[in-house]
């Protein structure tokens, strides 16, 4: 790399833009193909039922449809969905894996579950449709409520199993009992989080369409891993790998349940498509998107914290219930998550961390930015806060005294995080990134001048919270680097883009090393035909990971491109340098050959390409990380809290991030505005409410409310880079990390406007109706 | 049903069912793809256009309710020439999309809007963006670019 950058860390604009800013962006919704059919879904009303009979000849007979099919029309392919993320070799770990079916047989697990899928000439005759199929379910009680799941007699979501339990999972370190007899202090609380939704702005689509001509099919999917899909496809209905595109083209917002692959739409639309011979669409609809994406956040936990009365932390004792939904496809990546995240940037020598995994008759549970992650920071930021009450020491002090500092790198906390590899801080230099947010939000300054507000009757409150978000595991991405022969750089992966900027953020890092101009470098993602190794967009690990290897392939072709330069321009490749999409000789500027004049000489039509050389100005290279880079930050917040209705007006919110080198500022402060806008809809608003049948009852972006531009304060952001040592560039992700710590520094920021010993919060979301309900109990005493 | 409709300046005459939204129509029978559905209730926006010069909602509106009316989509803000809008090209320079699938909405409601309220204040940005949901961008850097595609001065 060059000492100084001229493309990497800086403030570009995004090569994707134009394409989506004039309406010409094509997202799978856009897709036509001539003679095109288009699906529905008969789905389950109930959380939890036999399914008695489904009689679809009333459809069937409907003018425009073409055919209809439930569980029983699918033969040898109704089998279940894979087991995506097998549990991480912790010992004694036990886990159950039920995953779906693509329509369901025998018993509905949840409200939304799809029974039958209707295909027809247009989307609104599948529609009619549905309303023909007749459905015969018999009610079973439904598991709703966590705890409930788990009390003796309750009944099962899938009956071959004893209980509800779908895992449990116990790690340690060092000896919590132990600590815990030397403790000067214990606090101990229960704390909750509910679920939310993803709410992608786009729902999920497919269009699948079968070539019998050239007996290929191809998937346009609204996924975050087109590889796994085309992969599992072919396996599952038999083609090779190669007869099999999948396309994820411009995708409107993953958030996480885009990464769960195989849904029961995803493994139904191919099989009918082929079926049929003709091109299938289905585009979820608002409603279908609360009830049968996947969805996350319900865990209860009992947790403790063991300190001196300095206020060290001794060690934790955490045991949670997580709610897994009705099946556990995505294995147990969110408890790890959280498990793991729990001790944060601290010194926390002893931990004692068990959960079990729980079924309910809700719809399944997979990652949603943030993955479990806000969970174990709720928990840890809380009991921090307690105690730093009960010990009579400052909030921000209590943290300063527990931090890691800069010399306890790499650490290893000795459990396991979810890529199966040990929890190891690469890198990390956490107090100044506090001191930089208490400086920010004027700590000192406001708590001096709240007595004085809180005598004029103003109720203001300032929060600063902790938190790391492990990000960029393996197993591995790949790029392919190619300079054409107009001298137009082009770079394909196998991720999948969702507006991370991935057209933009890939080219500034292949920019830099050829030294050519970002708006030269073509960046394409998502097409299997493009590039077809890799994994997917999850676990902030695109820019990490995928970035990773677009620069080791770039070092490999700026190696082909010294080598054929220097042989062409007969001076020795260090006397050669890259510039302005030219090589140059040093000292010599006006001697030199374009990138595409190179280009055109590397793929020659007459002589030879000599032995152990290839043709072409072209590289393809991997990258796969033995453990992931861990990114910290600290969120600082001012709010000010209306005593008689309990509405919290946030005043101000400070980021101070670290994700090593930055490729991109602007584009990392719109991953945190844009998390912590989600941060903000979890802590406040966001809740998916089910009633005790398993109902969802607000089911409607009109009574689940998203933050709008109203209710998200300015952000005020600044960053701080420590370059992970687990990959060339020194990067870590940012994509989550923005809506992880926000419950936790809103809950001691209102905390602190209310001032009331007695006002505690301990769960997310706080709706003003909970807030009002916990200041008039801290009231009455 | 007959419908004739002028969208972007050109004239189009179909046959449809009375039942067919406007956006089904806009995206399926026109082909014109840039205006998006998000909800299919009215609450996202991202389907929005400007209707008569009005932005509506083309998901809760048929599509022969817009007979003999004026219709500019997404792909009717930038020049025949293809150069940017001023609003179009202060989006691209502050960031102000990531996943850019509420975008079309967000341009056709605040084009509308700076062409009534010239030179606004942030507060009155921010209203008039609160009927647009994204859940990418926080929309700061949408309050940013509507600062500075507007006259209002910059902060």
């Amino acid at each position: 790399m060059p000492a100084e950058h001229r493309y990497l860390s800086a403030r570009v604009t995004r090569n994707e833009d134009a394409r989506l800013l004039t309406g010409r962006a094509r997202f799978v919704d856009d897709v036509q193909v001539p003679g095109m059919l288009h699906a529905a879904f008969v789905r389950s009303d109930y959380a939890h039922a036999r399914i008695v009979s489904i009689d679809t000849s009333a459809a069937r007979a409907r003018a425009g449809v073409v055919a209809v099919y439930a569980a029983a029309d699918l033969g040898e392919y109704l089998t279940p969905a894979p087991l995506l993320v097998p549990p991480p070799p912790i010992p004694d770990v036990v886990f159950h894996a039920r995953t779906h079916l693509p329509l369901a047989r025998d018993k509905v697990r949840y409200v939304g579950e799809p029974l039958a899928i209707v295909i027809a000439e247009s989307r609104y005759i599948a529609e009619d449709a549905v309303r023909d199929v007749l459905v015969d379910l018999d009610p079973l009680d439904p598991v709703v409520d966590l705890e409930a799941a788990m009390a003796d007699g309750a009944p099962r979501v899938h009956e071959d199993l004893e209980s509800n339990a779908a895992a449990k999972v116990v790690q340690t370190k060092g000896n919590y009992e132990a600590a815990r007899q030397q403790a000067d202090l214990i606090v101990r609380r229960r704390f909750l989080y509910d679920r939310g939704a993803s709410a992608a702005i786009e729902n999920r689509a497919i269009v699948a369409q079968w070539d019998t001509g050239a007996e290929e099919l191809t998937i346009w999917d609204t996924t975050q891993a087109p590889i796994p899909i085309r992969n599992g496809m072919a396996a599952r209905l038999g083609l090779l790998e190669s007869q099999v595109r999948v396309v994820a083209p411009f995708v409107g917002g993953g958030f996480g349940p885009k990464i769960m692959m195989f849904y029961p739409e995803e493994l139904v639309i191919p099989w009918v498509a082929i079926r049929l011979g003709r091109a299938v669409k289905w585009t979820e609809d608002r409603r279908e998107n609360f009830y049968a994406t996947t969805q996350e956040r319900g865990q209860v936990h009992e947790a403790e914290m063991a300190l001196t009365r300095e206020g060290r932390i001794l060690g934790v004792r955490d045991h949670f219930l997580f709610d897994t939904g009705a099946y556990d496809p995505y294995g147990l990546t969110i408890p790890i998550n959280t498990q793991c995240t729990l001790l944060g940037p601290y010194d926390i020598a002893n931990y004692d961390s068990r959960f079990t995994a729980v079924f309910t008759n809700k719809p399944i549970v997979t990652p949603v930015r943030g993955a479990g992650r806000q969970h174990g920071v709720f928990v840890s930021e809380r009991l921090l806060d307690l105690a730093a009450k009960e010990l009579g020491i400052d909030r921000v002090e209590i943290r300063r005294r527990n931090l890691l500092g800069p010399d306890r790198f790499p650490h290893n906390h000795g459990i396991m995080f979810q890529d199966s590899a040990p929890l190891v801080y690469d890198s990390g230099n956490y107090l100044p990134t506090l001191e930089r947010a208490v400086e920010m939000i004027g700590y000192e300054q406001l708590r001096g001048e709240q007595a004085r507000m809180r005598a004029e009757g103003r109720h203001v409150g300032v929060g600063v919270v902790c938190y790391v978000e492990g990000t960029g595991i393996g197993p591995y991405e790949g790029a392919r680097v190619t300079v054409e022969p107009s001298g137009v750089v082009r770079v394909a992966t196998g991720v999948g883009t969702q507006g991370q900027g991935h057209y933009t953020v890939f080219a500034q890092i292949v920019a830099e090393v050829l030294g050519v101009d970002v708006t030269n470098v073509k960046v394409v993602t998502g097409d299997t035909r493009e590039f077809q190794w890799g994994t997917g967009t999850f676990a902030s690990r695109g820019a990490a990971v995928a970035g990773s290897a677009c620069h080791a392939a770039a070092l490999s072709v700026r190696g082909k491109i010294l080598k054929l330069a220097s042989q062409l321009l007969s001076v020795p490749e260090d006397g050669l340098e890259l510039k302005d999409a030219r090589v140059e000789v040093n000292g010599s500027p006006e001697r030199g050959l374009t990138l595409a004049e190179l280009a055109g000489r590397a793929n020659p039509l007459r002589g030879a390409v000599r032995p152990g050389s290839e043709p072409g100005l072209e590289s393809t290279a991997y990258f796969g990380p033995d453990r992931g880079s861990t990114a910290s930050g600290v969120h600082a917040v001012m709010v000010e809290v209306d005593p008689e209705t309990a509405m919290v007006d946030i005043k101000r919110y400070v980021v101070v991030h670290d994700c090593g080198t930055m490729i991109n500022p602007l584009l990392v402060e719109g991953q945190i505005h844009g998390g912590v806008a989600h941060g903000i809809g979890n802590a406040f608003y966001e809740q998916l409410v089910y009633d005790d049948q398993g109902q969802l009852l607000n089911a409607s972006l009109m009574d689940y409310l998203l933050p709008t531009a109203t209710d998200v304060p300015p952000i005020e952001t600044d960053h701080r880079e420590t370059p992970s040592p687990f990959n060339p560039v020194g990067l870590k992700g940012v994509g989550e990390a923005g809506c992880i710590p926000s419950g936790a520094a809103f809950a001691q920021a209102v905390e602190d406007a209310i001032g009331n010993p007695a006002f505690e919060i301990l769960q997310i979301p706080m709706s003003p109706d909970l807030l009002f309900d916990l200041m008039t109990e801290a009231r009455r005493g | 049903m007959k419908v004739a409709v002028t969208v972007n300046g050109v004239a189009y005459e179909r046959d449809i069912e009375a039942r067919l939204l406007l956006s089904d129509f806009l995206r399926g029978d026109l082909g014109l793809t840039g205006t998006h559905v998000g909800c299919e209730h009215g609450v996202c926006g991202a389907c929005t256009i400007l209707f008569d010069g009005e932005p509506a909602r083309s998901c809760i509106m048929f599509a022969v309710q817009a007979d003999g009316h004026q219709i500019q989509t997404v792909e009717g803000l930038a020049s025949p020439d293809g150069a940017l809008s001023p609003l179009q090209q202060a989006f691209h320079e502050k960031h102000a999309l990531q996943c850019g699938f509420c975008t079309p909405g967000m341009l056709t409601t605040l084009t509308a809007f700076l062409k009534n309220v010239p030179a606004p204040t942030e507060l009155q940005i921010r209203e008039a963006l609160s009927a647009n949901l994204c859940r990418c961008t926080g929309y700061q850097h949408i309050v940013e670019a509507v600062i500075v595609a507007s006259r209002t001065p910059l902060p």
